[in-house]
């Protein structure tokens, strides 16, 4: 039997023992005796979420092509492993090897959402890797981090050193070849550190040194001498050229997304101004069609999936998207393969190619308006109008549906409580559509109109970067007048309303925009029991204020204050692409209420078309 | 058409439960391009059922589940296919076509056969004080000279006394590489089932020594039906595919 990291006796007592044993069909199985580079990659959260994250398959695959690269995976042991491990002091370990992490040159972390930095100190605890950069020596692992919140890296630059800011796969392979030097020249960790901070994308924290005034604004951020002042975000250029895996891991437990993924395109064109992904992936980029057609064959044939999904941010506008989802349905329909197509516009295409793909009775048709009122939508740059939503949901009801979803945000600059009453008005109006339109003989039953919201968090890079926030008291305030609201409406049996935890959005509030201070905030949560923060479960406020106090920081003067457009921004020194002389337009666009035109439509000048590749260039030789 | 698969479970799969292994054969079955058939509606389903469920931490020599195809190759080509498309830990035996009268496995499976040993790591702190010859006699007197074995079982709804000397067809105590390995032989299926820890349970409370069930591997040989009054491995019933 292959060696495991763990005894029998405990993976007999934990939960989902096929967490931490690998073994997974397609997992890459390479002699670590000739290797010159060992790296582990971490999604620093359970099993099942971390499996199910595109990124990591796609650079695990990139990076294992590599003779010379043995790309590993970890992730965050659950709560009953922790104790173990913690109690009977057992290294945390890759899953392809079961060595311990800290065997490892490099440990890459992916960081998606802001609720997981606690974890990553979690998996540097576990894995017996000093916690805090600076007390790293020659011969400990390089932890790298990279993914959407690495954008604002700032509230957790103590525990990494480096960022690779931007799409992972155009740098590594500078590197790789760094790293092959460095192990055969001998020098020390810092001559390392600055020659890869001087790779595109490589931001080395330790090189660079913000000062704050007393109120905690930051004064300065300067840098040492050999490295860039300003980082450059990584973009691909040809995303039809970039390695995509075609031997994806299949995971023998359910993964959160158990399927195969198929990246059609990268970035969007629709620019709603809250949105930090339609910022950051600028330009948009479609895939080949060919190119695509390849991968899907090639995945669903080499995992066995029973179903393939589509990602990406808004599939409606891949221009060759119907082409594509004919092919799918051709070819793959009668194998039992299923087809998944979120993120649709409804429209009679949509709702055509859904009939083929699901059983209305059971499913659901799903709007994102993000915002009640028109008013608030041309603030936010939400392109749907009322109109286009209840010709949609129309459709929908004569295409025989009766369920609706419905996402919206709250706590959004200038809203008001006309904007948040306008939510339940508009779920009303479906209703009615369903009533007006679906004859009393043909209805099975009521409609079932599900609202959601979810509260705004202002992000880095986005027009409303300097935007304020509320306190939890005002969040609920919001979701009460929502809730009051639906009750006032004719339809109200019809429609359902949930809303979100306040005090999640506020921590993450803080992180989305905090800087280099929250560090040791983060130690102090983490030390005091904070893990899993994304789960309610385990999430407790209490511990998250008391960290704060300890350390003479507050919540409110990170959420509650309104940036002024001259300060110092901790994420300044990063280019994204997007110029912060867009942002202040759209800033201003927004508070005119005017919409701005898709990419498609006409260029606004964003910054990103120096990427030379996507949207910007179409149609033009 | 209706085929039998025989597996074997082994290594570090035991910790894979039947549900992950269910949803694991789904998946090979495409993967091999096994032609098999799918039940109707808006999410069909592959035709595919398990003779007996293996317990999370249990191996295995005799894993069977039966599959309904459109069409096969040769059973010797389909076996090849879908060990290129196993795990470490997974081997498929066999691959034979039944009799479309034919019951399905769970249905017949009427008797399964153990070997239950120390884990390695339980070995030198676990060992027993006797040795393989009083263990012997102990048996002779806790089985073979027996009558009945009653126990009582319990389960979610009530208590149960079943005789486990008419359930238990062979019990012996044999030594391998110097290690002592029981080899039971008992009844399982949805009528009679008895589970071999339960078994070695009674054994070890006759003796009046602490079982810990953790510290025993058990391992399944093999699956039995009745043909003709007699137990025959479920890997005789149907035949090859030329």
């Amino acid at each position: 039997m292959e060696k495991l990291a763990l005894s029998d006796d405990i993976l007999l007592k934990v939960d989902k023992p096929a967490r931490y044993i690998g073994n997974e069909f397609n997992m890459v199985v390479k002699d670590k005796e000739h290797v010159a580079i060992r790296f582990v990659m971490c999604f620093p959260d359970v099993y099942e979420i971390g499996m199910s994250h595109l990124g990591i398959q796609i650079l695990y695959d990139m990076m294992n092509k590599r003779d010379d690269v043995y790309c590993e995976r970890v992730y965050s042991p659950w709560t009953d492993l922790h104790a173990i491990m913690k109690e009977k002091d057992i290294p945390l370990f890759a899953l392809e090897s079961q060595d311990p992490i800290k065997d490892f040159d490099f440990l890459g972390i992916t960081i998606q959402y802001e609720m997981c930095y606690t974890n990553i100190l979690q998996v540097l605890d576990l894995s017996k890797i000093p916690l805090l950069a600076k007390d790293r020596k020659d011969h400990d692992t390089i932890v790298i981090g990279g993914g959407p919140c690495a954008t604002n890296p700032e509230p957790i630059a103590d525990f990494f050193d480096m960022f690779y800011i931007g799409e992972g796969e155009t740098s590594y392979d500078e590197l790789f070849e760094l790293t092959k030097e460095w192990k055969n020249m001998g020098y020390s960790r810092d001559e390392f550190l600055m020659k890869a901070a001087n790779i595109p994308g490589i931001y080395v924290p330790k090189f660079y040194h913000p000062t704050y005034d007393e109120n905690g604004l930051i004064t300065s951020f300067d840098h040492d001498e050999g490295v860039p002042a300003t980082i450059k975000r990584q973009v691909v250029s040809d995303l039809s050229l970039a390695p995509y895996p075609s031997k994806p891991l299949v995971p023998f437990i359910k993964a959160t997304q158990d399927r195969v993924v198929l990246e059609i395109q990268r970035g969007c064109i629709r620019g709603c101004r809250f949105c930090q992904a339609g910022m950051i992936y600028r330009p948009n980029r479609e895939k080949d069609i060919e190119v695509l057609k390849k991968n899907a064959y090639e995945m669903l044939t080499n995992t066995g999936h029973e179903e393939i999904s589509l990602s990406s941010l808004s599939s409606s506008d891949y221009t060759d998207l119907e082409e594509l989802v004919n092919f799918l349905i051709d070819n793959f329909k009668d194998k039992g393969v299923n087809i998944s197509l979120p993120s649709l516009r409804i429209d009679a295409f949509s709702l055509d190619v859904m009939s083929k793909v699901q059983d209305i009775k059971k499913s659901s048709v799903t709007f994102a308006p993000e915002a009640g009122s028109q008013r608030m939508r041309n603030v936010i740059n939400k392109g749907l109008t009322e109109e286009v939503i209840l010709k949609g949901a129309g459709l929908a009801f004569e295409g025989g549906w009766n369920k609706v979803k419905l996402y919206f945000m709250l706590g959004l600059p200038t809203e008001t409580k006309d904007d948040m009453r306008a939510i339940a008005i508009l779920a009303n109006e479906i209703a009615k559509e369903y009533y007006d339109i679906v004859p009393k003989e043909k209805r099975q039953g009521k409609c079932q109109i599900t609202i959601s919201t979810s509260f705004f968090v202002p992000k880095p890079f986005t027009p409303f970067q300097w935007e304020k926030m509320y306190t939890p008291e005002h969040y609920l305030d919001c979701a009460k007048t929502v809730n009051d609201a639906v009750s006032e409406q004719l339809n109200r049996k019809s429609i359902k309303y949930n809303w979100h935890h306040a005090d999640v959005t506020v921590l993450e509030g803080v992180f989305a925009r905090g800087d280099r201070r929250l560090s040791k905030v983060l130690l102090k949560a983490y030390e005091s029991g904070c893990l899993f923060d994304s789960w309610t479960e385990t999430f407790d406020m209490d511990k998250w204020l008391k960290a704060f106090e300890s350390e003479g920081l507050t919540m409110e003067e990170y959420t509650l204050r309104e940036r002024s457009e001259d300060e110092i921004l901790p994420w300044d020194f990063i280019d994204c692409g997007v110029t912060k002389a867009f942002l202040l337009r759209e800033r201003k666009n927004a508070y005119a209420e005017t919409v701005t035109p898709n990419c498609r439509q006409q260029c606004s000048g964003c910054g990103s078309a120096r990427y030379n590749g996507g949207v910007c260039f179409e149609n033009k030789n | 058409m209706k085929i039998r698969i025989r597996f074997r479970k082994f290594s570090i799969m035991k910790y894979i439960g039947h549900l992950d292994i269910l949803r694991y054969f789904q998946k090979c079955m495409r993967r091999a391009g096994i032609d098999i058939s799918y039940s109707g509606g808006f999410s069909p389903h592959q035709i595919m059922s398990f003779a007996a469920p293996l317990g999370v931490g249990l191996t295995s020599d005799g894993e069977y589940l039966d599959i309904a195809v459109e069409s096969s190759e040769a059973s010797k080509v389909s076996v090849d296919k879908l060990n290129a498309v196993m795990v470490p830990g997974m081997e498929i035996l066999s691959y034979r076509k039944l009799d479309d009268s034919e019951k399905n496995a769970m249905s017949v499976v009427a008797c399964a056969d153990y070997n239950v040993f120390l884990k390695d790591e339980y070995e030198k702190k676990c060992n027993t004080a006797l040795d393989i010859d009083s263990l012997r006699e102990k048996k002779k007197a806790f089985y073979d000279d027996a009558k009945e074995i009653l126990v009582t079982k319990q389960t979610k709804k009530s208590e149960k006394v079943m005789d486990l000397k008419a359930l238990v067809y062979e019990f012996e105590i044999n030594e391998n590489d110097g290690r002592i390995v029981y080899y039971i032989k008992l009844s399982t299926g949805s009528v009679d089932n008895v589970k071999p820890e339960l078994f070695l349970k009674a054994f070890y409370d006759f003796m009046n020594i602490e079982f810990d069930e953790n510290a025993y591997q058990i391992h399944r040989l093999d699956l039995y039906c009745m043909k003709d009054d007699r137990l025959i491995s479920l890997s005789e019933t149907g035949e090859e595919i030329e």
